[in-house]
């Protein structure tokens, strides 16, 4: 089995999906020679021609806009927003087009399509190459959000997305793009939208998380576990539409949480886990929820490595949970 | 501005050599309209339906641009537009039951009225947000013309969407991939209550065309014959895979933006009385009648006819079923998630217990 960082995976990822399906195509700012600017998409102009995979102009909303409708007209429209900060132009066709055609028309017209975008912190990449824009997307039924943190994971839930007749927003972790190489099965397989990941199992204190927090957790975990805590770490991969059972087996498991992620506190993500627990499982709690975030600011450069969580809050609120 | 008829009828240019049957269907259609738009004021004024966006006044503009479309094209409309869909094949019946947003409608009751869909002659609804479908037409000709295709999209919106995100975004990506799209700016002088001087400092929307390098035309909308050959020549334009094009077509709203707004508040009587003189129906009606394709006076028989048509449908549609309480949360998704039963199941437990639950509303598996 080659061995690909997460970047490597999505663009063997599109390459599959290209070889398998005539009618997806691959589409934004800079994807087609230049092959992107993380080099996501490399090779698939010369691979599958310029109409398969080519540039645009300069503009979010419109490579959003005519992905509704080139979805509406038998394609399977994979479109890149190069960096999730930019998404907003297009956030009306997200939101207002795309999430809502199934429902509106009746079912007469669907949107299967994705867009996907590098989101997150750690490259310092100050206010605009930086944020964490999920919980915009999860307030918007019809939309499907998905954000993985594994290689072989990129690769079966980018393949997965793109089968999938809803459309997806794919939000990579772009601090991992290149952090990590691990096995990656080839040819044609899908990772289920809508499966949590169990990442390390543990029976002290349950860990929530996704994307860019996964291996930060990992690095708390391991640090607790040297001082007698286990942790379950839990990576949620798809935020919309959640596996709320599998959140609320997790939780009920240890009855101590703690919900990491790198966007701000206040209505971000963690919110929605924290209230899901609280409201179906809160008999089964030995501790109050704790969350670890960013702050509720906007995203800083040369202070980025204290905005961000690092395994050091991390495993602050781990111990404060477990001794609570 | 292109004009095939002066306002009282007469021929300005050259004869367009349409067969007296072909003249006639075009009246039908404008008439159509026209009685549709009638009976439905008054359905809304007597609280049947909840909101009318008329075309009074535009009939040339939809009917014969529209006319020059042909099956395999698509039409991506506007609030305006339910009269072209009807030319092209959407059931009385189910234009009618989306006024209702009853059962019977296609989207299920979900969009307000006048959000009219007919995926048989490749008609999908506008959302309300101005300009978003746009891009839609141009993406979905990218995809028409990358297998090859040649179907043409005509794209449609009013004056007040040229300053949108998608009019910019869309004339650009068409003009850059050269696809067989045309676009359709119902000029009709004002977006609610702006003007067009409010609007743009462009002396036309068709000059708008120029920075995108795709031809614009001005068309005289109340013109149905102009607006046939103006479009016609698009049309074909397109489908020979020579580009996009921007037509015009100037017009004027003779009514409010809809049933909920009073244009007296904004606009001058004068304004109204002298566009009135140049009503796109009567132009074509004197036309046909010095032709001798219409008899004098056969106009208000064939509106009674219509009219009659149309009745027989609203009275139809005044007895649809119930909408069934799923559609909640049905078509969200292909698969209606655990989330969504499980919140449609709390829901149902409540209207159980108050007895609004009909038979088939009970509660999903989980």
């Amino acid at each position: 089995m080659p061995t690909l960082t997460l970047v490597q995976a999505v663009n063997d990822a599109l390459k599959t999906a290209m070889r398998n399906d005539d009618s997806v195509v691959v589409f934004g700012e800079d994807v087609g020679p230049k092959g992107g600017v993380f080099l996501a998409t490399e090779g698939l102009t010369s691979e599958f021609g310029e109409q398969r995979c080519f540039d645009t102009p300069l503009s979010e909303d419109g490579i959003v806009g005519t992905a509704v409708g080139m979805a509406m007209n038998g394609l399977r429209p994979v479109a890149e927003i190069q960096f999730q900060d930019f998404i907003f132009p297009a956030f009306d066709q997200i939101v207002s087009e795309a999430a809502k055609l199934r429902y509106r028309s009746g079912g007469q017209y669907t949107a299967p399509m994705v867009v996907r975008t590098p989101y997150g912190g750690g490259i310092r990449g100050g206010l605009y190459h930086s944020q964490s824009g999920e919980a915009y997307f999860c307030h918007t039924p019809g939309l499907k959000v998905v954000i993985p943190s594994t290689p072989a994971d990129a690769k079966g839930l980018l393949i997965a997305s793109i089968e999938d007749p809803d459309p997806v927003l794919f939000l990579e972790p772009k601090a991992l793009y290149r952090a990590v190489k691990a096995e990656v099965p080839e040819g044609h397989y899908t990772t289920p939208l809508s499966t949590l990941r169990t990442v390390r199992k543990g029976t002290d204190v349950t860990v929530f998380c996704y994307g860019a927090m996964v291996p930060v957790c990992e690095k708390a975990a391991e640090q607790a576990a040297a001082s007698g805590t286990e942790c379950a770490i839990v990576d949620l991969r798809t935020l919309l539409p959640l596996d709320e059972e599998g959140v609320l087996e997790a939780a009920k498991q240890t009855g101590r949480v703690v919900v990491v992620h790198e966007a701000p506190r206040f209505c971000g993500f963690g919110a929605e886990i924290s209230a899901l627990i609280a409201e179906n499982a809160i008999e089964y709690m030995e501790a109050p929820i704790a969350r670890v975030t960013g702050f509720d600011t906007p995203f800083p450069n040369t202070l980025e490595h204290h905005y961000m969580p690092d395994h050091r809050r991390v495993l602050d609120a781990i111990e404060h949970v477990a001794a609570y | 501005m292109e004009r095939v008829l002066a306002t009282d009828g007469t021929l300005v240019a050259e004869d367009p050599a349409l067969s007296p049957e072909r003249l006639r269907e075009l009246l039908e259609h404008m008439l159509r309209v026209r009685c549709v738009d009638e009976r439905m004021l008054k359905l809304q004024r007597a609280g049947r339906v909840g909101f009318v966006g008329t075309a009074k006044g535009l009939e040339a503009t939809l009917i014969g641009s529209a006319a020059a479309l042909g099956g395999r094209d698509w039409l991506w409309s506007g609030l305006r537009e339910g009269g072209a869909a009807l030319m092209r094949g959407l059931p009385l019946a189910e234009y009618v039951a989306q006024m209702y947003c009853n059962a019977n409608d296609t989207a299920k009751g979900r969009q307000m009225c006048n959000h009219f869909q007919h995926k048989g002659s490749h008609y999908p609804s506008w959302s309300s947000c101005i300009g978003t479908q746009i891009p839609h037409g141009v993406g979905a000709a990218f995809a028409t013309k990358q297998r090859g295709e040649d179907a043409v999209h005509g794209i449609y919106f009013g004056d007040g969407a040229t300053s949108s995100n998608g009019f910019h975004s869309g004339m650009n990506f068409a003009g850059v991939w050269n696809v067989p799209a045309v676009f359709v700016c119902v000029d009709n002088g004002w977006a609610i209550s702006v003007p067009s001087s409010a609007q743009t400092a462009s002396e036309s929307y068709a000059d708008k065309g120029v920075a995108y390098g795709v031809p614009g035309t001005e068309v005289d909308g109340n013109d149905v014959l102009a607006c046939l050959g103006a479009m016609g020549a698009a049309v074909e334009r397109a489908r020979a895979g020579e580009g996009p094009s921007l037509l015009v077509l100037r017009t004027y709203r003779m009514l409010g933006h809809s049933s909920s707004d009073d244009p007296s508040k904004y606009r001058d009587d004068a304004e109204v009385s002298a566009w009135a003189a140049r009503d796109p129906i009567e132009r074509f009606e004197r036309f046909l009648v010095a032709r001798g394709v219409l008899a004098e006076g056969e106009r208000a028989s064939l509106e009674a006819e219509l009219l009659a048509e149309i009745d027989a449908v609203i009275h139809e549609q005044e007895a649809a079923p119930p909408m069934p309480l799923k559609t909640l949360v049905e078509d969200v998704y292909a698969e209606v998630p655990r989330h969504l039963r499980r919140q449609y199941n709390a829901f149902i437990a409540v209207a159980e217990r108050h007895g609004e639950a009909q038979p088939g509303d009970g509660a999903f598996p989980l």
